[in-house]
């Protein structure tokens, strides 16, 4: 099976080890990872924020660089872009071709959206697998992002992955299903409530006593990562991904 | 607080500045939202059929929507058989005239009022109060806010800014002015402050002859109405006065009497947890005999006030489909911290959020600044019993708020332009747009952030500050992703673009 990594422009620039966790994990399960070097953002922070025929060029580039018949999917660990690709982009061809400019968007985007996958969704539905031979010896409690809950719907399946993974004690985070006030441009234009929700979620974190909070989704980890510092609190927010690519030969550092 | 009105108010960030920072009131929406929003899941999950219960409800008002027209003249014709008099307001103005108008001629200058939202959006009471006319609320939270000279913060619980010793004050402190004091000693028992209510409200209710109220649902078909309350005092308005006046928007409409089937399911138990609400009260025109309960002369005022421009849009017009039972407003993370009043409306919450900036249209600072006060975390959409998407009509006007176009203002089509305050944002985002466009430009960008890496500051300038003032920056690291690849294993990279 041949992947391509859509990794996203928030990982690339700022959380490679994300993208080198994946690679060294989908390559440990047999998978054929590329990296297209064309790839830049998908525009979901353009579109949240009200600016969608920017990110209309941003789809067509992303659909210009995933579409080839070379990969059998996509697969992002970040539940938000994976979200934009799956549940937006039809809605901008259908928004398009309401505007009277044909289904010309709606085609372009036609053929990445049903193979783009999520890391987790990949790992559990296409894969078919939950113990992917993981060793991380830490008390970790795991944070449902918004657009991976409620877009996506991975549902169990981040912590099926996580429960079958060596050494690793999974606790529950309370109010776990509750918004960590990242929301892209949110986190900016209504900094106030948007800080007080991430304090919350660092709280709560904290009250389970696990020494790391993790999530698939590093946009979301970046606003509580950077609470948790302010707020000088031990729990060490980890993307899912790093977790699972952690072995007892190459443990995570 | 002052009065009931909204005008002038200040952008939702503003606003929410002071409530975030005010922990008495934090704790009281806390404590009042957890706890219905886990009755609310506990109500929902005792029924197998929710998933079609809310299909069917959405697809009954969408149905409704379409046809509006029809309907709305299939109800005006019920309510004349019934002996109903029927009168229709474009706007808030008109609809005040009217029911100001409709006061005057009975003679009275009291008026009783069952909690309505309808009323609340047009300010009538404050309509009234300059024609010499005093509307007395009886819903019990709506007693509190207007005794304390407030505003309602809630769509179900308008008080729900106020915890019981507040209450208290408000009792002792304001009732004589407006009627029978509170008793001596008032304590912040629920069971005494109910009753000092109680005692207020029954010299009122004993008095009025003229009520006035909203409607949760009307039928097409028999002209009837529908109230649905747990306190009983609503039905007291209904069933006292000689003349009842309601108020009511017009997208407040099913077809048929059989379609409140689904409405009175799911309605109590998204609003209260409630298998059913204590009342559900009922009115069909007038009553023609001496010994029967209920008015002998009804007017209803079907009220516009910007639902047609909602309607007349594709994406904005499902928010018409909210059956106001504030689900949405239980369950919003920035609702709980920001407070009802920061939303400038008497819809707050995230159906404040894309209601408010249609009805009013997206001008105002308040308005414009609506559509941002949302993470979109979808818990909104999730909860609602009507299926709003309202994440969907959030971006929908977050982009009528940037780029402007084509909207329906009193029934012509109008091309708004951009809200003032978004052209450095609309720059950052065209700039965006052309280094995400060049996959080299990017990645120029990426090596120039790592080079320089030490010397990036620990504040950002401009809105960035808002970032750094309560979180630090994420360290940029020393080598992009993409550099990473291309030095390790570029030699296996097949894909499209990797010379860039």
């Amino acid at each position: 099976m041949r992947v391509a990594l859509f990794l996203t422009c928030v990982n690339d620039t700022l959380y490679p080890d994300t993208g080198r966790a994946v690679v060294k994990l989908l390559t440990r399960l047999g998978v054929e990872v590329d990296f297209p070097m064309a790839q830049t953002c998908c525009g979901q922070a353009h579109y949240n924020t009200g600016y969608r025929h920017q990110a209309e060029p941003l789809a067509r580039h992303f659909s210009d660089v995933f579409g080839s018949d070379a990969y059998d999917a996509i697969v992002t660990p970040s539940g938000s872009c994976g979200a934009m690709v799956r549940e937006l982009y039809p809605r901008m061809g259908e928004r398009a071709r309401a505007e009277g400019r044909g289904d010309g968007l709606a085609r372009t985007l036609a053929p990445v959206v049903p193979k783009t996958y999520e890391l987790t969704e990949f790992l559990v539905d296409v894969l078919g697998v939950t113990d992917v031979g993981a060793y991380y010896p830490h008390k970790v409690t795991y944070h449902p992002t918004c657009h991976g809950l409620r877009s996506l719907g991975l549902g169990e399946r981040p912590t099926r992955l996580l429960r079958a993974v060596k050494g690793l004690e999974l606790v529950e985070l309370p109010g776990a299903e509750e918004c960590c006030g990242f929301g892209g441009t949110f986190a900016v234009k209504n900094s106030d409530v948007s800080a007080a929700m991430g304090t919350d979620k660092v709280r709560h974190a904290e009250s389970t006593g696990a020494d790391v909070l993790c999530a698939a989704d590093n946009s979301c980890l970046m606003h509580i990562s950077g609470t948790a510092a302010r707020l000088r609190t031990a729990v060490r927010p980890v993307h899912i991904a790093e977790i699972l690519a952690s072995t007892e030969e190459e443990p995570l550092s | 607080m002052s009065g009931g009105t909204f005008v002038g108010m200040p952008a939702f960030p503003e606003a929410a500045h002071e409530a975030v920072g005010n922990t008495t009131l934090r704790a009281n929406l806390r404590h009042a939202t957890h706890t219905i929003r886990d009755k609310r899941a506990r109500a929902v999950a005792e029924l197998d059929d929710w998933a079609e219960l809310r299909a069917a409800g959405r697809r009954v008002k969408d149905h409704t929507l379409r046809h509006l027209d029809r309907y709305l003249v299939q109800l005006e014709e019920s309510v004349v058989r019934a002996g109903g008099t029927v009168h229709w307001a474009a706007d808030a103005d008109e609809a005040n005239r009217i029911v100001t108008d409709l006061v005057k001629a009975t003679g009275e200058s009291e008026v009783v009022k069952v909690k309505s939202m309808a009323t609340q959006e047009i300010g009538l009471n404050e309509a009234l109060e300059a024609e010499g006319i005093h509307a007395y609320e009886t819903d019990l939270a709506e007693l509190i806010v207007q005794l304390g000279r407030d505003r309602p913060s809630h769509i179900l619980v308008p008080a729900i800014h106020r915890n019981r010793g507040e209450i208290r004050d408000i009792f002792a402190k304001e009732m004589a002015g407006w009627g029978r004091p509170a008793p001596e000693g008032l304590t912040d028992t629920p069971a005494e402050l109910a009753e000092a209510a109680r005692l207020h409200l029954r010299e009122k209710f004993l008095r009025a002859k003229v009520g006035i109220s909203g409607a949760n649902f009307m039928v097409a078909e028999t002209g009837t109405l529908v109230v649905v309350e747990s306190e009983g005092n609503g039905r007291m308005c209904l069933t006292l006065p000689e003349t009842l006046i309601s108020v009511v928007g017009i997208e407040k409409l099913v077809p048929t009497w059989r379609d409140l089937e689904v409405f009175l399911q799911t309605l109590p138990r998204s609003s209260t947890a409630e298998r059913m609400n204590p009342y559900t009260s009922m009115w069909t025109g007038t009553t023609d005999s001496d010994t029967a309960d209920g008015p002998s002369t009804f007017h209803l005022v079907l009220l516009d006030n910007g639902r047609t421009d909602t309607l007349a849009d594709e994406v904005g017009r499902q928010a018409l489909r909210c059956i106001r039972c504030s689900a949405c407003l239980n369950v919003c993370p920035v609702y709980e911290r920001a407070g009802g009043h920061a939303y400038g409306s008497v819809y707050p919450g995230p159906i404040g959020a894309i209601l408010s900036p249609q009805l009013r249209g997206t001008q105002s600072e308040i308005d414009a600044s609506l559509p941002y006060a949302s993470s979109l975390c979808g818990a909104c959409y999730e909860v609602c019993p009507v299926a709003i998407d309202i994440p969907e009509v959030l971006v929908h006007l977050r982009e009528r708020v940037v780029q402007g176009g084509e909207a329906t203002r009193h029934g012509t089509k109008v091309m708004l332009k951009p809200a003032k305050g978004h052209a450095a944002e609309r720059a950052a985002m065209r700039a965006a747009g052309l280094v995400f466009a060049r996959p080299g430009a990017l990645r120029a960008g990426q090596r120039l952030a790592s080079r320089t890496r030490r010397l990036h500051p620990r504040t950002l300038p401009g809105p960035g500050r808002a970032w750094s003032a309560t979180r630090e920056l994420p360290k940029v690291p020393a080598e992009p992703f993409r550099d990473w690849w291309q030095r390790t294993q570029g030699a296996r990279s097949k894909g499209k673009g990797n010379d860039a």
